[in-house]
């Protein structure tokens, strides 16, 4: 009797998935109509996407089409720009990420950042990693601050090239190694997300290469958020691809960014629903 | 097919066109020369009296004269000691003022204040730096001694505090200014890192934009205290040393600087008057304060060649 039921019911629950959303991970983001101005400008607009914990989701689109303005405002990093604002919902979890009493710092520490040309502080190696822990209060004393460092920097990649030279300026490192720097800087504060905006486009191939793997063994921890001009960085990595472009209004000449579609990116690369997608994905257009 | 045969004439330079071009030259050529020929000169006259001064001492030999009791050239006593600590008292007075709010005031502009508020509190403050020396020298008499200085303490009317915050106040602009400078030109790329780590704007202050203004900072340091041993005017007036003054180190004593003693004694007329070595002293004292302001530049420029291109 009870072995007839295990074995009727074992079948349905591992071969069908329940409908609807229960397998698919867990949102982290969900964005609703969102939009961006600057002053009365409003640079993007109607931005609806749900991002999903431990994917790689890939903003791509023309250029000055918002993508980056759009990841900015994951983590509140518009708000550096004094006239920007924001319109729509943009939840985190469930807790809407503009509300009263959000802290932006708050926000940053468990969304990290990494921008499009590399920025170490001209500081040492083991400074720049240990910056964001130390300022976020995670390390107390010596030995726990070194092993974070070496923590982070063997997740970036980066620690058997630097080992022997922590204490060298991180302004003598490649491009590329600078890049990893800092990811690994931005890992060190433990985030759950980590936003990339345009991570590769001052590297080389091989450095981009590099940077695309770490992206891989990434995802196993975090969610990982990029905005890349290159499709093909776009197809290799990501799991989710967003697609923008401008809209020229004839009257105004006004350029505002918009979501065209957002789907999976096997999808969006074979098989786009929106012939805007279909013609830049092919290269013929952008 | 017949081309055209291209000769070397037809590619090299213009005559007329290259004529002017070295005429220009040679004029900016000599006007580089000339100023060189000029400072040279000067230091050339500097060096040849302070000369005659050793010499002077050395023939009569009155070296004693240089550990007088004061700074009284009429009188022929030429304590280098009282000119050197009335200079350090009043630079490190002027300091202690200027570098504080000076400083303080470089990070709220470049840092804290909307573009708005920058937009008139950066003129306003280029317009302190344009108040002449003569009137902060006024004020530091008539009102910074008596209600700063003789305030808090038993001091008489001139002395060497007042003198110095005078200075200070004086120097506050070029810290600020030159502070300013340094940490506008730290790139946002640095701060947007900061933030995104999750450091607030203090932290990213005095954490990532101080440290990478650093040669900017030293260089504006270094400007003040050089501008503050060569201030004259404030001090003349104001530190109550015109005919000379007794060795101090108690900044709420009368005394006089290296600057303010020159000038005391060669205001005014072309003929300084006091004994045989009187004139000489001046340019011995200036030999002097060349020497130190001019050391201090070397070293602000090498601080900030060593700390240059760093981001």
């Amino acid at each position: 009797m009870s072995d007839e039921v295990l074995a009727t019911s074992a079948p349905e629950t591992s071969v069908r998935p329940p409908a609807g959303e229960s397998t698919e991970l867990p949102v982290v983001f969900d964005v609703d109509d969102l939009s961006v101005y600057y002053g009365n400008f409003r640079a993007v607009r109607d931005v609806t996407m749900e991002i999903r914990q431990r994917e790689i989701t890939a903003f791509i689109g023309p250029s000055g089409c918002g993508k980056s303005t759009v990841l900015r405002c994951f983590n509140r990093m518009n708000d550096l720009v004094e006239i920007a604002r924001v319109e729509g919902r943009l939840t985190y979890h469930g807790v809407d990420l503009y509300a009263r009493g959000v802290d932006p710092v708050e926000v940053r520490r468990r969304i990290g950042m990494v921008f499009q040309k590399p920025n170490p502080f001209p500081k040492s190696i083991y400074d720049n990693i240990a910056f964001g822990p130390k300022v976020a209060g995670l390390v107390k004393g010596k030995s726990e601050t070194d092993d974070l460092v070496e923590h982070a920097l063997r997740r970036g990649a980066l620690w058997d090239e630097v080992k022997d030279r922590l204490k060298d300026s991180a302004m003598g490192l490649s491009g590329g190694q600078q890049q990893r720097l800092c990811i690994a800087r931005a890992i060190a504060v433990e985030p759950e997300v980590v936003l990339m905006d345009e991570p590769c486009s001052a590297l080389d191939p091989v450095a981009t290469a590099r940077i695309e793997d770490l992206m891989m063994e990434l995802k196993d921890d975090y969610t990982i958020v990029i905005v890349t001009h290159n499709m093909q960085q776009a197809a290799r990595v990501s799991d989710r691809t967003a697609f923008f472009v401008t809209e020229v209004n004839d009257t105004s000449d006004v350029r505002t960014g918009v979501l065209v579609e957002f789907d999976a990116t096997d999808k969006i690369f074979s098989n786009p629903e929106d012939e805007r997608t279909e013609r830049y994905v092919t290269g013929r257009f952008g | 097919m017949t081309a055209t045969q291209l000769t070397v004439a037809d590619l090299g330079p213009d005559r007329r066109r290259h004529r002017t071009q070295r005429r220009v030259r040679t004029v900016m050529m000599v006007a580089a020369v000339l100023s060189v020929v000029i400072s040279g000169l000067i230091l050339v006259s500097l060096l040849g009296e302070t000369f005659t001064f050793i010499k002077g001492l050395a023939d009569t030999g009155t070296w004693s004269s240089l550990w007088a009791d004061g700074w009284f050239p009429r009188r022929g006593q030429y304590s280098v000691a009282t000119l050197l600590m009335g200079s350090l008292i009043v630079t490190l007075v002027a300091m202690s003022v200027a570098i504080p709010l000076g400083l303080a005031g470089a990070i709220y502009l470049s840092e804290y204040a909307r573009p708005s508020v920058r937009r008139v509190l950066k003129p306003a403050l280029e317009t302190l730096a344009g108040i002449p020396s003569v009137v902060l020298g006024v004020f530091a008499l008539m009102f910074i001694s008596p209600e700063v200085v003789q305030r808090f303490f038993e001091a008489p009317q001139a002395n060497l505090a007042a003198a110095g915050l005078g200075v200070g106040i004086l120097t506050i602009p070029l810290v600020a200014s030159v502070s300013e400078d340094a940490m506008r030109s730290v790139p946002a790329a640095l701060r947007e890192a900061s933030y995104g780590l999750g450091a607030r704007k203090a932290t990213t202050c005095v954490r990532v934009v101080l440290p990478a203004a650093l040669s900017g900072l030293v260089a504006a340091l270094i400007l003040a205290v050089s501008r503050a041993l060569g201030e004259t005017m404030v001090v003349a007036i104001a530190a109550g040393g015109s005919a000379g003054a007794l060795f101090t180190a108690d900044p709420l004593r009368p005394g006089t600087t290296m600057t303010a003693a020159m000038i005391s004694q060669a205001g005014g007329t072309d003929q300084v008057k006091g004994d045989a070595l009187t004139f000489q002293s001046l340019f011995f004292v200036g030999t002097l304060l060349f020497a130190i302001t001019m050391s201090l530049n070397l070293v602000a420029g090498r601080f900030v060649r060593r700390f240059r291109n760093v981001y």
